[in-house]
């Protein structure tokens, strides 16, 4: 695959948080939410990230963000590894990326209008004032299917479907390539979540998006991804098409997952089979040795408790992270 | 503002339903009537009955409801970590509700609690059961809220979104719990969520809610099969689904929910709904039998029946 067709290319990331304790605040441990994760996306790709709470999904978008300072790995985006880049040129570069908030209620400053949150990156990265502010305004209200008179109504007045439209529309405000999803449509009811979803599927093709979308809902996920990859416990356990994944899944724990979604028809779910994972997933502070699954994993041997497995393309880029495969 | 307007629905003992629907269409306000939890004021059950075992739970003193709670009836809420209390060990909180409602005495109390605890499916609970609610993750903590709500052997457990916040591996093992539990004691179940597809797997009977008022109900394979109301077939197919390939589209409801305080005339639905005709903007329709156990409100449920065979 020629090289510019990538967009982001995220090598060896690694983030740990320290955990203190103490009067003197000594580090004792580490949570070691993102454990070496490497993956790309394609220009105009849609990658979904999916995976349990804690399993370092949101860190791993936040990371390429750079909204945490990496220390260990890289993340490369338009050729250059932007883990380097600081200060006024950070800021730069950060208009090229943006990110959609899970919580429209407590993403949105309350005493601002729907018109000024969204025109507020217009005005901080110094791209239109007056008339021009204004016209883009309304453009992105349109955009977004909001009607242009909503402009001067606060976030409160608005529906939590409507305020995560103002959401977007302020992450489109500055013309970004890539845009990070982080559960963008996890908290709303379903109706209103198929149009957002509609809503930001279309958006992608209008204006050929780069995104990063982050859920727990592997149906959402897959549905408007076109490849998915599976998290647990700070590494990537599988990455494949968004297809493939549901025919045809390699590692067991994304057997498991999948196997854990209920479909809408009782006569279709009556025939899956069922894989019910005991416990729940160990603490980031201290993962299991070998692969982090193992404990859980209904396939495992003794090398899974001893070896890590690599993440290996096992052909069309289906890459897994198995020994058992 | 009516929160919840002339429902009507039973359920038989041992059976489960499903009460679906979005937020505030009703599905909790209706559930806690039944435990008589509404704060009053601000709310007020206007009228109707609800027969349980034979007796209206709306005419019972306050004395006779207190022992119909927990006891008889046992719910398990959304938050575990909100309905847990976070200063007694959990051994205190199981053996409290035992104590009280079964009249057990301390020790028996507390070696019937590990027993319960032992039977969800707490790890170690020999060595658990003086461990305080918030040592334990918020799927365990479910667990616990479950052995609660089945320590007095309940007729019925109504479940409000019992999984809304836990995994899905979790919640895949919390619902086949409570399903295991419900076949094992024959305890009914009322299954509330707005997640069609844990329904599907999880009740005999599904009662979809809009706006207050009991829309569609059905025997679960036949709702899912053909179901007759068009916020129904709306609700199935604007899901994306794990089994159909990505270039299925999803359909859209179109616009918002009704604010419950100023409801259209008509039929609450008629604004979203695209087989709207003006009958159904003048007049409200009631509930319509159209098959064996299946019940729809809806003027215009022939149609739908054509549009969900088109597939």
């Amino acid at each position: 695959m020629p090289k510019d067709d990538i967009l982001i290319d995220v090598k060896n990331l690694y983030m740990y948080f320290p955990v203190t304790a103490g009067v003197l605040q000594r580090k004792v441990a580490d949570v070691k939410a993102v454990d070496g994760v490497s993956f790309y996306i394609k220009r105009g790709e849609a990658l979904g990230l999916v995976g349990e709470s804690g399993c370092g999904k949101t860190t791993t978008g936040r990371s390429i963000l750079q909204l945490y300072n990496v220390e260990r790995g890289e993340v490369w985006f338009e050729g250059a590894n932007i883990c380097k880049v600081k200060g006024e040129k950070l800021r730069r570069l950060r208009r090229h990326m943006q990110l959609i908030f899970q919580d429209p209620y407590a993403s949105l400053d309350p005493r601002m209008t729907a018109g000024q949150i969204i025109g507020e990156p217009l005005i901080v990265h110094k791209l239109a004032k007056g008339e021009v502010y204004r016209k883009q305004v309304m453009e992105l209200l349109s955009m977004v299917e909001l009607e242009p008179r909503m402009a001067d109504r606060f976030p409160h007045e608005f529906s939590g479907g409507q305020r995560q439209r103002i959401g977007i529309a302020r992450a489109l405000a500055v013309r970004p390539s890539f845009i990070v999803c982080d559960e963008a449509v996890s908290a709303l009811d379903v109706s209103i979540q198929a149009q957002v979803i509609t809503l930001l599927m279309r958006l992608r093709e209008e204006l050929n998006l780069t995104y990063l979308f982050i859920a727990h809902d592997l149906s959402v996920v897959r549905h408007i991804s076109d490849r998915v990859a599976v998290m647990y416990l700070g590494k990537i356990m599988e990455i494949t098409h968004s297809d493939e994944l549901y025919d045809n899944p390699l590692h067991p724990y994304t057997q498991a997952l999948l196997s854990a979604v209920p479909i809408p028809d009782p006569v279709v779910d009556r025939q899956r089979t069922r894989i019910l994972l005991a416990g729940d997933v160990p603490s980031p502070v201290n993962p299991p040795s070998g692969c982090h699954f193992h404990p859980r994993c209904r396939m495992a041997i003794d090398i899974c408790k001893e070896e890590e497995p690599e993440l290996r393309n096992i052909g069309s880029e289906h890459w897994v992270a198995c020994h058992r495969v | 503002m009516r929160a919840v307007d002339d429902l009507s629905y039973y359920l038989n003992k041992g059976e489960s339903i499903g009460l679906v629907g979005e937020s505030a269409c009703g599905k909790s306000v209706s559930a806690l009537s039944i435990m008589r939890l509404i704060p009053y004021p601000p709310g007020i059950i206007v009228g109707g009955e609800i027969i349980f075992e034979g007796q209206d739970l709306l005419k019972v003193s306050e004395e006779e409801i207190r022992h119909i709670r927990g006891n008889k009836i046992a719910m398990i809420f959304q938050e575990p970590t909100t309905s847990l209390n976070p200063v007694l060990s959990i051994s205190r909180q199981l053996s409290e509700s035992l104590e009280l409602h079964r009249g057990l005495s301390k020790k028996e109390a507390a070696a019937e609690a590990v027993k319960l605890l032992d039977m969800v499916g707490i790890p170690d609970v020999e060595k658990r059961v003086k461990d305080y609610p918030h040592q334990f993750s918020g799927g365990m903590q479910q667990r616990i809220m479950i052995a609660m709500a089945l320590s007095c052997t309940p007729a019925l457990v109504i479940a409000d979104e019992p999984t809304t916040s836990v995994d899905v591996t979790v919640q895949a093992q919390l619902l086949e719990l409570i399903d295991g539990l419900r076949s094992e004691f024959g305890t009914a179940v009322i299954l509330i969520t707005h997640n069609l597809g844990i329904v599907a797997r999880y009740v005999d009977r599904v009662n979809v809610m809009y706006a207050g008022r009991l829309v569609e109900t059905a025997p679960t394979e036949e709702l899912y099969g053909v179901p007759r109301h068009p916020y129904t077939l709306g609700l199935l197919r604007s899901v994306p689904r794990l089994d159909l390939p990505r270039s299925h589209k999803l359909s859209i409801i179109d616009g918002l929910p009704p604010n419950l305080a100023r409801l259209p005339q008509g039929c609450a639905f008629a604004p979203r709904c695209y087989l709207a005709v003006d009958r159904c903007r003048r007049e409200k329709p009631a509930l319509e039998k159209v098959a064996e156990n299946h019940y729809t409100a809806c003027f215009r449920n022939s149609e739908v029946k054509k549009e969900a065979r088109v597939d």
